[in-house]
């Protein structure tokens, strides 16, 4: 029973986590594009337009890496969390159902006439099937992300007698106070993804002395849309998400600030620590006095509760890896605005283009996003255990009841080989499409 | 209305097998009979700006079933999980050759996508139609051994095969004698379709030699299923009840006839777009034939302790269904228009397209 429920969590950590790296930058690139559209269709100066064809062909790629990586996702609720989802399936199976019909479909059937049907279609309609491309992949966020905020805070359903659990007001899927402050984090945080992978590159470009003008083009367009977004992570959203955790989650809250104990005369802020669950304490700290309770309640001297002041039953499992995550974003995310900050400032001087360290350091940072994504959704995930459905279903009462452990680890080697495989290819590709593009544009 | 969203699955679903169904087809006819590069390109031309939007019938298909029949997806899902991860591998190795055979321009490189594209396409066409002979036949719900349920009653594992390789024994896998022969029919039934969409959509040099091969296979299928007929009520004992309650059911049989029939005239046609409205309702008259003998059951319990899978008893609650009425009709209207427009866009033979190769 305990490997049973243990390779079902690594399958599915491991699938989703890989599935993420590619949604993250598909939404926020078709924003992008769609941007660098529209500036051709006003100004009718080439090199927009051929920046939205190179980064098209990136975004095709990685579609279709989302796309092959994302059906194993759906299946996954039926094949490893089937308890999960026969008592579930009446309430979430809705906004899931309604990802495929509205998102899925209208992605789908543009996505081929938005690469290949510039010459067949001209430029405003090809215009509109990069908009509508745009608008299915972030509708399909939306839909995720309401699915994900059921999970942390279950709203309009019945228990019935027989432990069914039925939705009664289907609004309340879309009203509920979890999804919007996520879902705009979300997003906000996937625009930062590809506008730190379009400076990236463009600083890549410029350093090795190719494809000049389009380079200059990705920076400034990555460094503006990279500040923009970077701050809006951070606040309102990130701010309001905390929010959210503190009302609905504060144990989780508690958990993910480090916060062992409840002080008396408001709480500092951690920066540096690690937990130690042995003496229930943080080693090595450094903290603020006073800033979190500011934070959390605009009050310096707010109290807020502590890890000591509930059931250690109802405590996160994971609390160091929970920590860890919700540190390595913000820690991340102020990164981000930090060197984006002075990165606008030399763009403004117009200096940019030739500090070097700037641009290997915009280059160095494509990695970091991914990661900050992925330790953000790990905080998401790791705060809600030991619930599946917060305060409703545990995450052991939720997996398959047939699949055994040596199955479940089958599935989850051969995942792990083809997506080892997946990864190569999609590197090598990318790099092709990268080189490829700036050996034609110096002819 | 139960009813209604049963109906709208089953419609979803087949129109994945006839949407779905040409690409797999293409994928066999590209592997067997596609030898020069120029064939290869105009089939790949053919299926390239549809096969993905037709993947989502898919993934739309078991969103809907996640929504309005939880207990049959999670039973089953859970029950038939190996061969579910062997068709999910499948569906992501095809999918790899389609995406990344263009990207290289090496020989090797083209040599081995364009074969994983082609076994993959016939192995999915094999497993799809042995899910169809396993739901038919039933499966040994709650894990019944002597009398006793091992599991919850919805709840069931299947191995993929049993010693004997029959589907007469109590513990079923899901290869069996039977349920290969399902899959046999829907591999030689697809290969026709498949076939049938590459004569429409292109000009290539092999569109003779599919139809003179689609005749034969034809005559293959036509066996087949005669076969299949024979040893049908040996695993579905009652297969003609809901016919004789409701005559006028009797419509699609008669459809797969029509079909079957059309195919043999493969060759008189002088449009090309015949042959793939014959495969077309083909498909359409089996699968519902084959759905309605089996109704009101989604899944049939092999053993007499845990009941059968229903429409009723694996429903989701009628708040949720009635709720779902009204976007799921929206929906539709969209998907119809959103496929207009790409079917009128990429009309006609496509071999020349600016597609495909990146």
């Amino acid at each position: 029973m305990e490997d049973m429920l243990l390779y079902d969590r690594i399958q599915f950590a491991f699938t989703i986590t890989y599935h993420y790296l590619f949604p993250q930058l598909t939404m926020g690139l078709s924003l992008i594009i769609v941007i660098f559209k529209w500036r051709f269709l006003r100004t009718k100066i080439d090199k927009y337009n051929d920046a939205a064809k190179f980064w098209m062909k990136i975004f095709g790629l990685n579609f279709a890496m989302g796309v092959i990586t994302g059906i194993p996702m759906e299946f996954q609720f039926g094949t490893n969390w089937a308890k999960f989802s026969e008592l579930t399936g009446g309430i979430i199976g809705q906004t899931l159902a309604m990802e495929g019909m509205f998102s899925f479909f209208l992605e789908s059937s543009f996505l081929g006439l938005f690469l290949f049907g510039e010459k067949l279609l001209g430029q405003k309609l090809h215009f509109l099937t990069g908009f509508l491309v745009f608008l299915g992949s972030w509708a399909s966020g939306y839909l995720i992300v309401a699915t994900h905020s059921w999970m942390q805070n279950p709203v309009g359903y019945e228990i019935l007698q027989n432990g069914e659990y039925v939705l009664n007001n289907f609004g309340a899927l879309f009203s509920n106070p979890w999804v919007w402050p996520s879902y705009l984090h979300n997003q906000f945080a996937s625009v930062v993804t590809s506008a730190i992978v379009v400076a990236g590159i463009g600083a890549y470009f410029l350093l090795s002395k190719k494809n000049l003008e389009l380079g200059r083009l990705y920076v400034k367009y990555g460094v503006i849309f990279g500040l923009g977004s970077s701050l809006l992570v951070a606040f309102p959203t990130g701010d309001w998400t905390a929010k959210n955790v503190v009302k609905y989650q504060p144990i989780t809250f508690a958990a993910m600030e480090g916060i062992f104990e409840t002080e008396t005369g408001g709480s500092e802020i951690i920066l540096i620590g690690q937990p130690n669950m042995v003496e229930k304490k943080l080693d090595n700290k450094i903290a603020v006095p006073n800033v979190l309770s500011f934070l959390t309640y605009q009050n310096w001297d707010a109290e807020i509760k502590g890890l000591n002041e509930f059931d250690e039953e109802l405590h996160p499992t994971n609390i160091p890896g929970l920590y860890y995550g919700y540190h390595i974003m913000v820690g991340l995310g102020t990164i981000f605005i930090g060197l984006f900050g002075i990165a606008l400032f030399y763009l403004w001087r117009k200096k940019i283009y030739h500090a070097r360290w700037l641009l290997w350091s915009l280059v160095l940072i494509i990695p970091l996003p991914y990661i900050a994504n992925t330790a953000g959704w790990y905080t998401a995930e790791l705060g809600r255990q030991p619930w599946l459905v917060y305060n409703l279903l545990k995450t052991a009462d939720g997996i398959s009841p047939t699949v055994s452990a040596g199955n479940t680890l089958f599935t989850l080697l051969g995942f792990i080989g083809l997506y080892i495989l997946l990864g190569i290819l999609f590197l090598l590709m990318v790099g092709k499409i990268i080189n490829g593009a700036s050996l034609k544009t110096e002819e | 209305m139960e009813l209604f969203w049963y109906i709208a699955l089953a419609m979803m679903l087949i129109t994945y097998v006839i949407l779905d169904g040409y690409d797999f087809g293409a994928g066999i006819i590209h592997l067997f009979l596609a030898k020069t590069e120029k064939d290869k390109k105009s089939i790949t031309k053919a299926i390239g700006p549809f096969w993905d939007a037709n993947e989502v019938w898919l993934i739309a298909a078991g969103g809907v079933l996640f929504f309005a029949f939880p207990k049959l997806y999670a039973s089953a899902f859970s029950g038939f999980y190996l061969p579910l991860m062997i068709v999910l591998w499948l569906i992501i190795f095809r999918a790899i050759g389609l995406e990344f055979r263009g990207q290289v321009n090496n020989e090797l490189w083209k040599g081995f996508w364009d074969r994983a594209f082609g076994v993959s396409s016939l192995l999915l066409a094999l497993f799809f139609g042995t899910a169809l002979g396993n739901v038919v036949r039933g499966v040994n719900l709650g894990g019944v051994v002597d009398g006793e349920s091992l599991y919850e009653p919805i709840y069931f594992f299947l191995p993929l095969w049993n010693s004997e390789f029959s589907p007469l024994n109590i513990h079923p896998g899901v290869l069996d004698w039977f349920t290969v022969l399902i899959g046999l029919i829907a591999v030689v039934a697809l290969t026709i379709h498949g076939g049938n969409w590459i004569v429409l959509k292109t000009k290539a040099s092999i569109n003779e030699k599919i139809k003179n091969l689609n005749f034969l296979l034809t005559i293959v299928l036509f066996a087949l299923i005669l076969v299949s007929f024979g040893v049908w009520s040996l695993v579905d004992p009652n297969p003609f009840q809901n016919f004789l309650d409701y005559p006028i059911l009797w419509i699609f049989p008669l459809l797969t006839l029509v079909g079957i029939g059309g195919l043999f005239n493969v060759k008189r046609f002088k449009k090309d777009g015949y042959g793939f409205l014959f495969s077309s309702v083909f498909l359409a008259g089996a699968l519902t034939s084959s759905a309605i003998s089996i109704f009101p059951n989604l899944l049939p319990s092999t053993n007499e302790i845990n009941p059968s899978l229903t429409i009723h008893n694996a429903a989701a609650g009628f708040y949720g269904l009635n709720a779902g009425l009204s976007w799921f009709f929206i929906a539709i209207v969209l998907v119809a228009i959103y496929m207009i427009v790409q079917y009128r866009v990429f009309k006609g033979k496509l071999d020349d397209i600016d597609y495909g190769e990146h």
